[in-house]
């Protein structure tokens, strides 16, 4: 290491501790390991998992990676943090002392975050090592199989990988199984009650249709697949529930980077000022600091954002102006009490609609842009007129907003037990080449024809893939 | 509510030297590449300027074979971004189709409006999968790939000055043992010689170093030049690109580690000639007819000026899809021949891809009547035809390793 010793860490770790838990910061124990730069890039290359399966995607990560790294082109992050218990997160043997005291605070806001916000509810963080442990072990086994080998795996996997983030967002809800959604459609097939019912004309009932599978569009479709194609095998089987595992742990991590990045730059930031330090670790902070969480232009850096709104959110239910206490009344409990009820409650979407004021944006200057023939071009800017729909547009951006919805209609579509997906259309049209070679993926999975109902430049459209390829047409 | 005292893991360089756990990853990442690769590598050879060209040099290959693709929204989906406090509408602030333009996260190259995914290959394994591809056997892969060594260097004896590598220690002490026997032997003759002198040190002297001496070796007719001549009229697709290329490369390489000097020039005619560069030799195209006696003049032209037979080893190739005006048949003829006598080996080689119209009458026929024993023409219908018809091309080279 540079110029300090672990035992340096240690200490400096332990006063950090101190300052965190007198603010009110509640985390899983913390371990950090010291690693070269050849074993960050090998982490983040495998999302800071120490055992993962393989896959060549991961190599050509880490090759993209180290070309950029090698090239100056991008720095290694100063922090990896995983969201397990204990929560593991890695220290780059050459950063400064400084650095490794910025990053270890840093690292215990997110830890918190981690531990308090919601979405990680369904996480059992005290099971993740294990989990991706087991998923690697079992993933080898199949690859070592001589009945399965490498490239079995591969034309399965490299499916899979390409449908995972098409499954449920929303974990934190239950998801009903088929007996409760047969209860829920009986329900609502009933007439409503009416207590003019003498008078009026009897209301027609119609059946439910319970035969029908899915009963209700099913998010799940890596999931879905696996249980309703019978000629699968216990392995291919297996892949799918692998890769969906771990897609649904990700998932809260999408939903909450810019919460989460903010959150821990702003008790970074708390945290080191009240740790009073001399004079050259003061101002290698205030450079480090301000490099994180300094705007990108033409772009959202969630670090700069998140720290942003924290800090607002914190302002206002501690000293707020008297327009904002005109317009919102007087704040009902204290700045820090605001904070950690914000950090439990809220997702990115539901963060920034609630949070992020007009003010904020035209602050940040934050603009709407969209492709006019080759070029970017801004469309709406924070004034008056665009800030709302800058606001919107912001929002369908974060978190799985972008990721498109599309779910499971019908297995048995026509009759014929082809895969019926239907695309919730939002606005924006899908991208026809990977759309294509993605429905490849699911036919290959499925192994019957598969259709995609969406809309593309305004005309419902269904998408079709079956063993005679790509075909298009148009719907009424 | 403390928090638990924290572990640290300090840093083993051992445990990082031991374990690459994404080798395996990596590996099969670049085997797929390659795999890649091997499928497109007509396509990419026919684009890419190989002939001569270092072979370290990085090439990007455009691939298609491994993207890794998604349910993703298309270009037309507005994104967000800030700005600097003066953003206003109508301000461009990028192009469509960058990376990374507000999506992805280090999944730059996944992202649509990149039309290919580009991978970086270097020259040599480019060529490697092409031999690959042609089928070339082994041995002679290595034989084409050899670089001629530069260090042509003749051992001439010994000198008395020179650098301290070439020292030869023995010859020195040696030199140093003759000095100290003849000295005392003439001491000892004076009646000068101590008794106790054999104990004592005699030192080296500057007169007794020796070194190797070394001289360039000028190899007799070590300079060839490799005329490649090619009907352009009329556009060259994918495959035909692809069949020239290949064999104009194998035949400079070839050539390459018999020569240390080898130069190299395009030719590129229709119904007049014109010399040129790599990439404008595969790439100009003109509408119209041939005469490919203004090729072959053209390169008479040439060697007149540059190239002395008597100095230089001259190969030169001629490809084209058989057409030619019949009225410069006899002119191309003549000039052909003239062109066999100059050259050491002169060659036709008739690129007819299958699948392109195919006339009864070519310049194959014509071709027949040219009597040299250092002439030689082929049919080149497919890549496997490629090998095989250089080879035979190579059997008439008149001058024999």
């Amino acid at each position: 290491m540079a110029n300090y010793e672990l035992s340096d860490l240690v200490e400096w770790d332990a006063r950090i501790r101190e300052k965190a838990s007198e603010f009110g910061l509640d985390c899983y124990p913390q371990e950090f390991e010291i690693c070269d730069h050849v074993g960050m890039l090998g982490y983040m290359a495998y999302s800071g998992m120490p055992s993962h399966y393989p896959h060549w995607s991961y190599g050509k990560s880490y090759e993209k990676l180290k070309t950029l790294y090698d090239h100056g082109v991008s720095g290694l992050p100063y922090e990896m943090v995983i969201n397990s218990d204990p929560a593991i997160a890695y220290l780059m043997r050459d950063n400064t002392l400084l650095l490794q005291i910025l990053t270890i605070a840093h690292v215990f806001g997110h830890n918190d975050f981690f531990k308090n916000n919601f979405t990680y509810r369904s996480t059992r963080a005290e099971l993740t090592l294990e989990l991706f442990k087991a998923h690697a072990l079992r993933v080898r086994r199949y690859a070592e199989d001589p009945s399965i080998g490498v490239e079995k795996l591969e034309r399965v996997m490299d499916a899979a990988h390409a449908l995972s983030w098409q499954c449920r967002r929303n974990l934190a809800i239950r998801k009903l199984n088929r007996a409760e959604q047969v209860e829920r459609a009986l329900e609502n097939a009933q007439p409503r009650p009416d207590p003019f019912q003498k008078i009026h004309a009897r209301a027609e009932f119609s059946e439910a249709n319970v035969r029908k599978i899915p009963l209700e569009p099913d998010e799940d479709i890596l999931l879905f697949v696996r249980d309703h194609n019978p000629y699968l095998a216990e392995w291919e089987k297996d892949v799918l529930t692998i890769v969906d595992e771990e897609a649904k742990y990700f998932i809260p991590m999408m939903e909450t980077k810019i919460m989460n990045e903010g959150w821990a730059s702003y008790w970074h930031k708390r945290i080191v000022e009240s740790l009073d330090l001399e004079q050259g670790l003061h101002i290698e902070f205030i450079i480090r600091h301000n490099q994180v969480v300094r705007p990108i232009p033409g772009q959202i850096n969630p670090y700069h954002l998140g720290l942003k709104v924290w800090e607002d959110i914190h302002r206002r239910w501690t000293n707020p102006t008297r327009e904002e206490i005109e317009r919102d009344g007087r704040p009902d409990r204290t700045g820090d009490e605001m904070l950690f009820q914000v950090r439990e409650t809220e997702r990115d979407s539901s963060f920034l609609r609630r949070f992020l004021t007009e003010d904020l944006m035209r602050e940040m200057d934050i603009f709407k842009y969209g492709a006019h023939g080759d070029d970017l071009v801004i469309d709406k800017v924070s004034d008056e007129e665009g800030w709302r729909e800058v606001k919107e547009t912001l929002i369908r951006n974060v978190g799985t907003s972008s990721i498109p919805v599309i779910k499971v209609d019908d297995a048995d579509f026509g009759q014929n037990r082809t895969l019926a997906l239907k695309h919730y259309h939002d606005g924006r049209d899908l991208q026809l080449e990977y759309t294509e070679k993605t429905l490849a993926y699911v036919h290959r999975l499925w192994d019957r024809e598969v259709v995609l109902e969406t809309t593309l430049q305004g005309k419902r459209s269904l998408l079709c893939y079956n063993e005679r390829g790509f075909s298009m047409r148009a719907l009424k | 509510m403390a928090l638990v005292e924290s572990i640290f893991r300090q840093y083993k360089p051992s445990d990082a030297e031991r374990s690459d756990r994404s080798a395996g990853d990596r590996a099969r990442h670049r085997q797929k590449v390659r795999e890649s690769i091997r499928e497109n590598i007509a396509d990419i050879i026919a684009e890419e300027s190989i002939i001569g060209k270092d072979r370290d040099r990085v090439i990007k290959v455009p691939l298609r074979g491994i993207k890794e693709y998604r349910f993703v929204y298309g270009e037309n989906a507005p994104g967000v971004g800030q700005g600097q406090g003066d953003a206003r509408p109508g301000q461009v602030v990028g192009k469509t189709g960058k990376e990374g333009q507000g999506k992805g996260d280090g999944q730059a190259g996944d992202q649509p409006g990149v039309d290919y995914y580009e991978t970086d290959v270097s020259l040599d394994e480019l060529i490697e999968i092409m031999f690959e591809d042609l089928e070339l056997p082994n041995l002679e892969r290595r034989a084409l790939r050899q670089v001629i060594s530069d260090r042509a260097f003749k051992r001439k004896g010994y000198r008395h000055v020179g650098i301290r590598a070439r020292l030869d220690k023995r010859r020195t002490a040696r030199q140093r043992v003759t000095r100290m026997l003849a000295s005392r032997h003439a001491r000892a003759l004076a009646g000068e010689l101590r008794e106790d002198e054999e104990n004592e040190r005699f030192p080296f002297h500057q007169d007794d170093l020796r070194y190797r001496h070394v001289e360039n070796d000028t190899r007799e007719e070590s300079n060839a030049v490799v005329l490649c001549i090619m009907d352009t009229s009329g556009s060259m697709d994918t495959m035909k690109k692809y069949l020239a290329r290949s064999f104009f490369f194998m035949l400079y390489q070839f050539i390459a580690t018999r020569y240390r000097n080898v130069e190299i020039v395009f030719i590129a005619h229709h119904t007049e000639a014109l010399e040129v560069t790599e990439e404008e030799f595969f790439h100009k195209g003109e509408a119209g007819g041939t005469f490919i006696s203004s090729g072959y003049l053209k390169s008479l032209d040439i060697i007149k000026e540059r190239y002395h037979p008597s100095l230089w080893n001259i190969y030169a190739f001629h490809c084209s899809d058989g057409d030619n005006f019949d009225s410069d048949n006899v002119a191309a003829l003549r000039a052909g021949k003239e062109l066999a006598d100059l050259c050491n080996l002169f060659g036709y080689g008739e690129i007819k891809p299958l699948g392109s119209r195919y006339y009864e009458s070519s310049m194959l026929n014509v071709f027949r009547r040219l009597d040299a024993p250092n002439f030689h023409s082929v049919l080149i219908e497919r890549k496997e035809d490629i090998w095989p018809s250089f080879k035979s091309f190579l059997a008439k080279d008149r001058v024999k390793e």
